[in-house]
């Protein structure tokens, strides 16, 4: 567990990706302290935990309308999975807006049980045949902030965000 | 095809763009994949899940149409643009869609779509950032995966305060994205369909996959109410866990990213609702997700060419940009020169011959020298060199007979009569070697002569900048029968095969190769035996080539039964006789003189490897050294051999790291070519000129490359076995 999650975040940081860690009592102040404001988020009873936590003692505008959506520095989203080689997050598409959140902002926060951190890319998508297959789900698999070297050079934050940043919530032993 | 003036036109205007973005594409892609342990089984697997859907893609097709249409979503497969792009008019139209967004999508380019909704007065917008800036510049991609890497980012800045007088001038590559984000940022929500391609699709699920960087295909799939995907047939793979070798593989190969920003899997319809981008009152999911979906697959020739034995291959590709990127002549001109209507690079010459046709592909497919250096660049192992080939020799047969008063004599091959002069000229070198050594030295001073010159370059196109070869009497063939061996009681017993180059012109490396091997305890036999056929190969005459093939194994095949190996000198007749004898033979003569040759630092290295003694070849202590190994010899592994030979031998080595010298046999010869070779060749020179390589003897493994060498150095180069003789 260690040395996937070791080299997960190694890639993270190879790709600029900020990452802080938090026990999910302490998740609330972590996305806090992670977010710019203005902040919206998608409800995250859905995607992360089991309901004990929400974001509605943060300053994030949970489930916004499109105008806050647009308005919104940051989003904040659940995490499928991690990818440890690659430091790629699966994010998923839901009918909460997951993907807006995700995408029409300049700084992405992404929750992701440490549990759900996969070794390789090989069990990663090993891992999205199995729910496909079941679910005829969708995925993203992002890694790192949005980026073009179109223009002339590289720059980050081409049409996503410019910014990512992961909290890894690790399990209660 | 691109003449003299419009390459030199090319390399002047787009030239240093295209250089500096390829070759970081390219040394990125190195880096990349070497820090991929399981590289090559990710290749095998790759090739091996493109080999078997193309075998099956008729059920494939059938699963995906199920598939997609019991998740919601519309199949139409079209026979041509023309039905491709009346299917998406429709959707459009009864969409009443006013703007259509698009991610970048080559497949959308080759059925040209834009044009045909704007002509119906649909506003298409390219939201990838390089199609955006061809868009308003209204210019074509010249790569790929990075339409616009001509451009420089001054010409961007230039284009874009033009066309949109912005408050403050834009500069930076910063500024020009924040600029276009904006822009397209207000269009994108504005729309109503969005079109993607797709890179690969599941037939078990019906799952896209989407590899992107820039989020504009995320936007167009999530910001519109109707989404169009459009992909060729190959597209369509078996399952979801097939996706996995593509994904770590797709941009290291092209780019040299290890991965891309985003790899999108969407099963369509997606899940994300559909929202009006300025209500301030409803939140996000309380809009529904009521999507349409129309995959629009395009067959467009693509069943034909399963159906070609030869051109089936190109259906594997991925379109990743890596036999762009690793070509030296496309580092040198880009897609503009190396491309047809849609596609650009090596593997373009099998895409546009079976798309729009020889025609099309005859523009850009001499550029192709054969070099090889795609091929272990490709993620799914397509025999790049050997498409064109083919397409060479096709585009051949498909000529009037050239003028035969010049060609009689010179001539004697197995085409049928269309092979251009030039190209048969070049491809029966054999006779003009023969000739030249027979009559030794006045063929030589005859060829010399401006008349010679003037006519060469008129009839045969032969540039008069290049100096021409100047054949020895002696041939190595006869020195040897001359002699006796050195070698009393043998380790090993060898024949040693008399390229064109080393027979007729560089004899002298034929003997100090002789001389080694004897050193080494080696009986040596140089017996006659025709020429390996890379020549008409090259010129895309693969009749005769097969005629060499078989002239070649009869005569080596009585030493080889003798227990000889083959050893051989020039590095493009080794790859011949190992890699491209498979397609010309039958599979036991290959196999027979492929295990039994050696390219003979190999050999050496080989015979130092089981005890031979070092000692009894020329040493030095430390003396500095430039190599430049060959192409092919690179391909096949084979340059850490002869490295590892010269440093065991005393020598500091730097090795020169270009894809390609230029001038890949006659190609640089050629006076259309002429300049683009020697623009290639000055990557070349300039590692060679380098602190610390400046002063440093040149040695050279091929032919080609010690001509090119010779041409663009003060220093002549030789071959690295002349320093091993005794």
């Amino acid at each position: 567990m260690e040395s996937k999650r070791a080299s997960f975040e190694g890639a993270l940081e190879a790709l600029g990706v900020t990452v802080s860690s938090t026990s999910e009592s302490e998740l609330e102040a972590a996305v806090t302290e992670a977010v710019t404001e203005p902040a919206v988020g998608v409800a995250l009873d859905e995607t992360v935990g089991d309901g004990t936590f929400s974001l509605v003692e943060t300053p994030i505008t949970v489930d916004p309308t499109p105008a806050a959506l647009r308005e919104a520095t940051t989003g904040v989203t659940g995490a499928e999975l991690g990818v440890g080689d690659y430091g790629s997050l699966v994010l998923s598409m839901t009918e909460q807006a997951s993907e807006l959140v995700s995408l029409f902002v300049e700084r992405h926060v992404a929750i992701l049980y440490e549990e759900d951190i996969q070794p390789d890319m090989d069990a990663a998508v090993a891992e999205l045949d199995e729910r496909f297959t079941e679910t005829n789900g969708s995925a993203i698999i992002a890694t790192g902030p949005s980026a073009t070297a179109d223009m002339g050079a590289l720059v980050k934050g081409a049409h996503g965000p410019k910014e990512v940043h992961v909290i890894v919530v690790e399990g209660e032993d | 095809m691109a003449t003299a003036d419009e390459i030199r036109e090319l390399m002047r205007t787009e030239g240093a763009a295209i250089a500096e973005n390829t070759q970081g594409f390219n040394t990125g892609r190195y880096d990349s994949v070497g820090d991929l342990e399981d590289y090559e089984d990710l290749k095998r697997a790759a090739r091996g899940i493109k080999e078997d859907a193309i075998e099956e893609l008729p059920e494939l097709l059938d699963q995906l149409t199920e598939t997609v249409e019991a998740n919601g979503g519309t199949v139409y497969i079209a026979d041509d643009a023309a039905d491709a792009n009346e299917y998406i008019r429709d959707v459009a139209h009864e969409r009443a869609a006013d703007r259509v967004v698009k991610s970048k999508s080559m497949t959308s380019e080759e059925i040209e779509v834009n044009e045909a909704l704007e002509a119906d007065g649909v506003d298409v917008v390219e939201t990838d950032l390089g199609e955006w800036v061809l868009q308003i510049a209204d210019e074509a991609p010249s790569h790929i995966v990075a339409p616009a890497i001509h451009k420089s980012r001054e010409s961007i800045a230039e284009l874009f305060n033009e066309q949109f007088d912005p408050d403050e001038p834009l500069e930076t590559a910063a500024e020009l994205t924040h600029f276009a984000r904006e822009k397209l940022g207000e269009q994108i929500i504005d729309a109503e369909v969005g079109i993607t391609g797709a890179n690969f699709i599941a037939a078990d699920t019906g799952t896209m996959a989407l590899v992107t960087s820039e989020g504009n295909a995320r936007k167009t799939v999530a910001a519109t109410d109707t989404h169009v995907a459009v992909a060729g047939v190959e597209k369509v793979i078996p399952t979801v866990a097939d996706l996995h070798p593509f994904i770590e593989l797709i941009g290291r190969s092209g780019t040299g990213q290890d991965i891309t920003s985003y790899v999108s899997l969407l099963t369509p319809p997606v899940d994300t609702p559909v929202v009006d981008f300025t209500d301030n009152e409803t939140p996000l999911s309380e809009f529904d997700s009521d999507r349409d979906f129309h995959l629009v697959l395009i067959d467009n020739g693509r069943l034909e060419m399963r159906d070609d034995e030869q051109l089936r291959e190109t259906l594997y590709c991925i379109r990743c940009s890596a036999c762009s990127n690793s070509c030296a002549n496309f580092q040198s001109v880009g897609g503009h020169a190396f491309g047809g209507e849609t596609y650009s690079g090596g593997i373009a010459t099998g895409w546009e011959a079976g798309i729009e046709g020889l025609d099309v592909a005859e523009e850009f497919n001499d550029l192709c020298t054969g070099c090889t250096r795609c091929v272990n660049a490709c993620p799914v192992g397509i025999d790049i060199p050997w498409i064109n080939t083919v397409v060479r020799d096709r585009i051949n047969r498909d000529k009037e007979a050239p003028g035969e008063w010049l060609v009689d004599g010179l001539t004697p091959d197995e085409e049928d009569d269309g092979a251009p002069l030039q190209k048969r000229f070049f491809g029966n070198f054999e006779t003009v070697a023969k000739l030249g050594s027979a009559t030794a030295p006045v063929s030589n001073w005859l060829a010399d002569t401006t008349l010679a010159r003037q006519t060469m370059s008129r009839v045969l196109g032969i540039d008069p900048r290049r100096d021409l070869p100047a054949f020895e009497r002696e041939t190595l063939v006869d020195w040897a029968g001359d002699r006796d061996s050195q070698v009393t009681n043998p380790e090993r017993r060898a024949v040693l095969y008399p390229d064109l180059y080393t027979n007729h012109v560089q004899v002298e490396r034929g003997k100090a190769a002789v001389r080694v091997l004897e050193s080494l305890g080696v009986d040596v036999v140089v017996p006659p035996a025709p020429s390996s056929g890379r020549a008409p190969l090259s010129q895309g005459m693969v009749a005769t080539a097969t005629d060499h093939a078989e002239r070649v194994t009869e005569a080596l095949e009585p030493h080889i039964a003798d227990g000889r190996d083959v050893v051989v000198i020039e590095p493009s007749d080794h790859a011949m006789f190992t890699r491209e004898y498979e397609r010309l033979l039958d599979e036991s003569s290959f196999t027979d003189i492929a295990a039994n040759s050696y390219e003979v630092f190999e050999y050496v290295f080989g015979l130092l490897d089981n005890g031979a003694s070092v000692d009894s070849l020329s040493t030095v202590t430390g003396a500095e050294i430039a190599y430049h190994s060959h192409c092919q010899q690179r391909t096949l592994g084979l340059e850490a051999h002869t490295v590892a030979v010269l440093e065991e031998c005393g020598y500091d080595v730097v090795t020169s790291d270009v894809e390609c010298c230029g001038m890949a046999g006659s190609f640089g010869y050629k006076s259309d070519y002429y300049e683009l070779s020697m623009d290639v060749g000055d990557r070349l020179r300039t590692q060679l000129e380098d602190d610390g390589v400046q002063d440093r003897p040149v040695v050279a493994s091929g032919t080609s490359c010690l001509e090119q060498i010779d041409a663009l150095l003060e220093r002549q180069p030789r071959h690295p076995i002349e320093l091993l003789a005794t």
